[in-house]
């Protein structure tokens, strides 16, 4: 049993990394809490879905195009929307929230709600000591390891990067340095809403796809990067470890009770937060307000 | 003059509207408006729908219902419960049916949450409601509590949680049977139930009844009936050594599961409730995974429950191009209560549920007969339902035994059950 869950611990550790890298980086840089970022997970997965079905479209190529255009879309969404009230911490929240309600709703009046699974990149399974894996989620560990070094190697080694750096630590200061801060809100808009997308073509097909399928995400990620600092991608990285840990603990352990394993990580992330309220490697809430 | 004239206009104009408000009362005072309740984006509504239009139709061709000299004809009212994304939408959709759009009479929903909710903003207006997709025991166990209140509320499909349970346990025998035969070796089980009200009554009659029918249950595991991904518990249910899985899933956890459990060839064979694994495109929502999962079932493509159940599944599956669910029961429904209004001669509320409670009719799913509780009557002689699999692609009808082993129930169009390829060769190697 021990290795089941640490096979499937490091599988489910990976899910949720990868859906709260976009989100965690948002936060980092422009500090917009951004709800709606898993309904751009949920958008790229029916995308996905009826590209290939609908259209007839390869699978990469519906990928390719679902990443596109939800990146478009995320970017829009910021241009339009959300970059006009960012200043006011609870009006995004409830803005961004309100974008994601208003997706599900499209995607059910245009897509329907029947519960179809999505096409997967890679089919089959492989045995890791003896453990069972399908081989869509050995994918999706191994992108997450990729996305979370071509984020870092992004950040540390070019220009633009160090200029989203320089935004994410003070606004202000990279303004009067010539930096265009707007502009690089806007592309790490973009690129936190094709992470989403990625993450819609990997996470997606291993579930079902229903409209409301992005709000155990939102949740998910949520306690993630809470768990591990809001804002910090190595903080979001441990956060998804603990908390996919922790659910698949409860489900070889107490498998009468899997339906709580949520419920078991929330109270996880609870707990830490009593003990460290910034998170375990977050900046202090009251320092981000100042 | 002029003003005389326009005086003359307006009263013609006048006159004109009271006759059609007129005109309109009298259509309205010989229709009966029936509220369709369920989840409408969902294929579950869509079959309630689509099942009471075939009826409505069909009942208002052949003349519509006739209660004395009058004819009725049936007016169907679509009514979104929207249940599935929220439960709570149901009663305020139930409610506004029946205090704003006049509805005389609801058929529908699934969620047992949202059914039972149904019930009580029906049984507050004495609106009569058949319902057609939840087996929750509470609401019938509250007909016999209060009477008076709850007269009005019946069940036509699927059976009660009880008579499910005992179904379930049926198809788990006759699995547990072939296990034995075939693979030499005693049957273990793992029981995978979502959590949910319906469920519980399952759970704990598996654990206590099975054992002692010499089927040991390795484990009880309840994931949420919107988990996405239960690949960790079926390689848990792999570690804990099963070689059968009993399920009891309603919700969209049954397509994650389905096709897990095929795409990681789990050594144990799958059989019980998973309403997702009823739909004709249960396969192509699972990407093409699923073969040999056994479910329980109402209706199977080949098999001829009575005389009307091959006419109505050719009739439903040229308007939608799909096997009917047991949410098309609105089809029977609605026949049902056009032969209960005609018995009482009457539409008044109590007059019908009167001849409701001595409804013997002959349905597309079986005999209708309710019971005290009004529930629809399960066994020999009822409605028996059937078990179905997964074969090559097809849904077929493998359960009542084509031998009439089952207390001598045996339709035409039953086949043999298959055990899964990969579950015989893991344990025969």
């Amino acid at each position: 049993m021990a290795e089941n869950i640490i096979v499937y611990g490091l599988v489910w550790s990976g899910v949720y990394a990868l859906l709260a890298i976009g989100f965690s980086l948002i936060f980092g840089v422009a500090r917009i809490v951004n709800l709606a970022h898993t309904a751009f997970y949920m958008l790229a997965a029916y995308l996905i879905f009826h590209l290939n079905t609908a259209a007839g479209l390869n699978v990469y190529l519906s990928v390719f195009l679902a990443i596109i255009i939800v990146t478009i879309t995320g970017t829009l969404s910021y241009r339009l929307i959300i970059a006009r009230i960012r200043q006011h911490e609870s009006t995004t929240l409830i803005v961004t929230i309100a974008l994601a309600v208003i997706f599900q709703e499209a995607v059910l009046k245009g897509f329907g709600g029947t519960f179809v699974s999505g096409p997967k990149l890679i089919s089959g399974e492989t045995g890791i000591f003896g453990v069972g894996v399908l081989n869509q989620h050995l994918l999706t560990f191994g992108v997450v390891l990729l996305l979370l070094l071509a984020t870092w190697a992004f950040l540390m080694k070019t220009r633009t990067g160090v200029a989203i750096r320089a935004t994410a630590q003070d606004r202000e200061v990279a303004n009067l340095m010539g930096i265009n801060v707007p502009g690089m809100e806007m592309i790490t808009m973009a690129i936190s809403a094709a992470l989403a997308a990625i993450a819609g073509a990997l996470v997606a097909p291993l579930g079902v796809l229903t409209p409301g399928m992005w709000m155990h995400p939102l949740i998910m990620i949520l306690a993630v990067v809470v768990l591990g600092g809001l804002g910090s991608l190595k903080g979001s990285l441990i956060g998804a470890f603990i908390l996919g840990f922790s659910e698949i603990l409860v489900v070889f352990l107490a498998p009468s009770g899997a339906f709580l394993k949520t419920s078991v990580a929330l109270t996880i992330m609870l707990i830490v937060i009593m003990i460290k309220p910034e998170g375990l490697f977050g900046i202090v809430f009251e320092e981000e307000r100042g | 003059m002029k003003i005389v004239s326009k005086l003359a206009i307006i009263l013609l104009i006048a006159c004109l509207v009271m006759m059609g408000v007129s005109c309109g009362d009298e259509e309205e005072a010989n229709e009966l408006k029936v509220g369709v309740i369920g989840p409408m984006q969902f294929q579950m509504g869509e079959h309630h729908w689509m099942g009471a239009t075939l009826a409505a139709d069909e009942i208002n061709a052949a003349g519509g219902i006739q209660v004395g000299e009058d004819s009725y004809q049936i007016k169907l009212v679509q009514v979104d419960s929207n249940e599935l994304v929220s439960v709570p939408d149901a009663a305020s959709a139930a409610e506004e049916a029946i205090s704003v759009d006049n509805v005389d009479v609801l058929i529908g929903t699934i969620r047992s949450e949202a059914a039972l909710a149904v019930q009580e903003v029906a049984m507050d207006y004495e609106t009569i409601f058949m319902v057609c997709g939840s087996s929750e025991t509470a609401m019938s166990e509250k007909v016999a509590e209060d009477y008076d209140r709850y007269k009005y509320w019946f069940r036509i499909t699927p059976v009660n949680n009880t008579a499910l349970g005992n179904l379930n346990f049926l198809l788990v025998g006759a699995v547990a049977q072939k296990i034995g035969a075939e693979l030499m070796m005693a049957p273990k089980l793992a029981v995978f139930a979502e959590k949910a009200s319906w469920t519980e009554a399952i759970v704990a009659a598996a654990q206590a009844y099975l054992p002692p029918q010499g089927i040991e249950v390795v484990g009880v595991w309840q994931p949420s009936d919107k988990a996405t991904d239960v690949t960790a518990e079926l390689t848990a249910i792999e570690a804990a050594g099963a070689n059968m899985i009993m399920t009891a899933l309603s919700g969209p956890v049954g397509i994650p599961y389905s096709r897990a459990w095929e795409e990681l060839q789990i050594p144990a064979a799958s059989v019980g409730i998973n309403v997702m694994a009823q739909a004709d495109d249960f396969f192509v929502n699972t990407g093409g995974f699923g073969n040999y999962e056994m479910t329980l079932n109402s209706l199977a493509r080949d098999v001829a429950l009575t005389e009307k159940t091959l006419p109505f599944i050719e009739a439903f599956i040229a308007e939608t191009g799909e096997m009917p669910t047991y949410n098309a029961g609105t089809y029977d429904a609605l026949y049902v209560l056009k032969e209960a209004i005609e018995r009482a001669d009457s539409v008044d509320m109590d007059d019908i549920v009167v001849e409701l409670e001595n409804t013997d009719y002959n349905s597309v799913a079986g005999r209708i007969v309710f019971d005290d509780n009004h529930d629809v009557t399960w066994g020999p002689g009822y409605v028996t339902a059937l078990g179905v699999q997964w074969q090559d692609g097809e849904l077929k009808g493998v359960w009542p035994p084509a031998d009439g082993s089952w207390n001598g129930v045996a339709y035409e169009g039953i086949v043999d059950y298959q055990l899964p390829p990969w579950v015989v060769e893991f344990w025969t190697q």
